[in-house]
């Protein structure tokens, strides 16, 4: 792989790396709130790979834009069109989707924080190997 | 009116699930629960039987043409599974009234029927809508509701169990979304019906082949095929009973319909199994299924985990028809939706009414409770043949479409596995019968049958698995039709 191909694509070794830390902690971490914490960076890797797609090069965010500085705003419909040929907007609809995925990952992200202070409550604990051992004796002893 | 039916069916409980939770009152919320299930019963016959007559239904939301605007889109295929959802929905809900009351805190009860009917609304909005991040959307819904039900359970380690759950299940989402994302950068489309046109272009992109690995792991998460099945024994286990008996026969099958959505809508029959060799992928995972997981219930000593265990295994016999690449292999897939919901629906609301009487489903604790019980016990062996698939029950028909279509490639080792396995249910089956009825009763003298009220929801269950054991031919003319639909494509 050329030097080129490594840095122009550099968003997605962000996205790449972001991604397998927050998997790692996920995996390795037995503490409830530290695997919440790599959920969210895991997620939040994901939310990366969208906004930076909807990127282009040399685009501008997706207003309307009169270069002339005519027809103020809606005005002059025509101009306006011309215009929209010549400039180059970036795509709006990926940063829509992940605001949408935010929402769905903040909720996801409360109501595993709620069982973990609920699992705390019960167990007096939030560790998962001392949970486990919590759950092995009562299993024993029933 | 009928114009907004596929609206309908989605917007009925999702708009009835804040009504329960601001209404407070444990009785009001049932109510409510019970009609908007019938409300989106209901509307799932008259889909499906539109879309029998008619052909495919496309509804624009907010009047935005699609492909840029959402579209729901129904054909047979997913009017079938609405159908499958919305029929468990409407006999788990009056089920649910009485279980849930003796299983979940008073105050809580509201909340309780709420996230039931949030998730209700996650899965039909799953299975109706044409758009493929709506999808990921609508999963959300479903899954954290599911997660706030499961952690309704009596025992702490219900807690646990969703908290697993929880974790498993948003990777498995993720995977999706970040499927989804790889699409749409290849395609510049959401839209399923558009991108099924727009994807062949692309078929030799590795950004396709990634996608496609990507929402084919996330999907298996979430339908719990062997061995990314690790969430499910537990969270089953220890959920309140009527919400083992609605998620078993509802999310699972959901979650299949997703895969076969994904795989056969939108990326085509002729890219999966020609191009990516689906078939040979899932054909091991789908036995190992079968194989280990009966197995492994049969050394379970809580039943609700013994059926849990067979619900993996179930699971695999559904993937295993996909693995066929064949029209009789999609209808068998397609049947066992319908007939696993139907038996499982029955089985894990018979273990309801055990714990509603004598508060556990220990295999020593249920001794004798044939006597005591016979009306939950009989259920439970008729769901129990049904599993096993003897005939005149609807897990035969299941079998015999499975069988069917191994014998159809020639697999005639994969049709002896299947048989093979259907010995082992009986196992399990049989240590359940062999307690209750043959072992002398111990505990409570006192112990009655259970209330009608639970006593009928389940009774509708154990007559449908019958009634379409016996008249097979109805399910399997639709389900057939459905087959047809996937293999082929878009239909017009």
């Amino acid at each position: 792989m050329s030097l080129d191909l490594f840095v122009s694509h550099y968003n997605y070794w962000v996205v790449i790396f972001l991604m397998m830390v927050g998997f790692y902690i996920l995996i390795s971490r037995g503490n409830l709130i530290k695997k919440i914490v790599g959920l969210n960076v895991f997620q939040t890797a994901v939310f990366m790979l969208y906004i930076s797609m909807g990127k282009i090069s040399g685009g501008t965010p997706p207003i309307l834009v009169d270069p002339k500085g005519e027809g103020k705003g809606h005005g002059g419909a025509e101009t306006v069109g011309e215009a929209a040929a010549e400039i180059v907007y970036s795509n709006p609809l990926p940063h829509v989707l992940i605001l949408t995925a935010i929402v769905v990952g903040i909720a996801t992200t409360s109501v595993g924080l709620a069982l973990a202070v609920r699992i705390k409550e019960a167990y007096g604990t939030m560790e998962e190997d001392e949970i486990n051992r919590i759950e092995a004796e009562t299993e024993a002893g029933e | 009116m009928s114009a907004h039916l596929p609206i309908l069916q989605v917007v009925v409980p999702l708009l009835a699930a804040p009504l329960c939770a601001f209404l407070r009152n444990a009785r009001a919320a049932a109510v409510i629960a019970v009609l908007a299930s019938w409300a989106t019963l209901a509307v799932a016959l008259s889909l499906l039987g539109d879309v029998m007559s008619a052909g495919v239904i496309s509804y624009e939301i907010g009047d935005w043409a699609p492909p840029l605007g959402i579209e729901y889109r129904v054909d047979i295929v997913n009017a079938w599974v609405l159908v499958i959802v919305s029929t468990i929905a409407s006999v788990v809900a009056p089920y649910m009234i009485t279980s849930v009351e003796d299983e979940v805190e008073r105050r809580r009860i509201p909340l309780f029927h709420a996230a039931y009917l949030l998730c209700l609304a996650g899965l039909l909005g799953i299975t109706i809508t044409g758009d493929v991040f709506n999808v990921f959307v609508f999963l959300e819904i479903s899954s954290l509701s599911a997660y706030a039900l499961i952690a309704m359970g009596t025992r702490r380690r219900a807690l646990t169990a969703a908290f697993r759950y929880l974790v498993m299940g948003t990777v498995g989402a993720t995977f999706i979304v970040i499927g989804i994302g790889l699409l749409y950068v290849m395609t510049g489309s959401l839209n399923m019906a558009d991108l099924a046109v727009l994807l062949p272009e692309v078929w030799d992109s590795r950004t396709v082949k990634v996608a496609y690995g990507f929402l084919g792991v996330g999907c298996c998460l979430k339908l719990a095929l062997f061995p990314l099945h690790l969430w499910l024994p537990n969270a089953y286990a220890f959920a309140p009973s009527a919400v083992t008996a609605f998620l078993a026969s509802t999310a699972t099958k959901v979650a299949v319909y997703m895969l076969l959505r994904f795989f056969l809508t939108i990326f085509g029959a002729p890219f999966s199994f020609g191009v990516m060799g689906l078939d040979r992928v899932l054909l091991p995972l789908a036995l190992a299924a079968v194989v280990t997981m009966s197995l492994v219930a049969i050394f379970q000593v809580d039943v609700k985990r013994l059926l849990a265990y067979s619900s993996v295994a179930q699971i695999g016999y559904m993937v295993l028809g996909l693995s066929f690449a064949s029209v009789t292999g999609l209808t068998a897939t397609l049947l066992h939706l319908f007939n696993h919901a139907l038996m499982k629906g029955a089985l894990f609301m018979a273990m309801g009414c055990v714990v509603y009487r004598i508060g556990s489903v220990h295999i020593d604790a249920m001794a004798g409770l044939g006597k005591r019980m016979p009306w939950t016990m009989a259920a439970f062996v008729v769901g129990g043949l049904s599993l096993v698939g003897v005939p005149l029950t609807v897990g035969f028909v299941s079998k015999w479409f499975l069988i069917l279509g191994a014998l159809e490639r020639g697999w005639w080792p994969v049709a002896v596995v299947v048989l093979l396995a259907s010995v082992l249910a009986l196992v399990y089956v049989w240590r359940v019968v062999e307690a209750a009825y043959f072992r002398p009763a111990g505990g409570d003298e006192g112990t009655r049958e259970a209330p009608w009220r639970l006593l009928v929801p389940t009774w509708v269950l154990v007559g449908a698995n019958l009634y379409f054991g016996i008249g097979a031919a109805r399910t399997a003319r639709v389900a057939e039709r459905a087959a047809e639909v996937l293999m082929t494509g878009v239909g017009p």
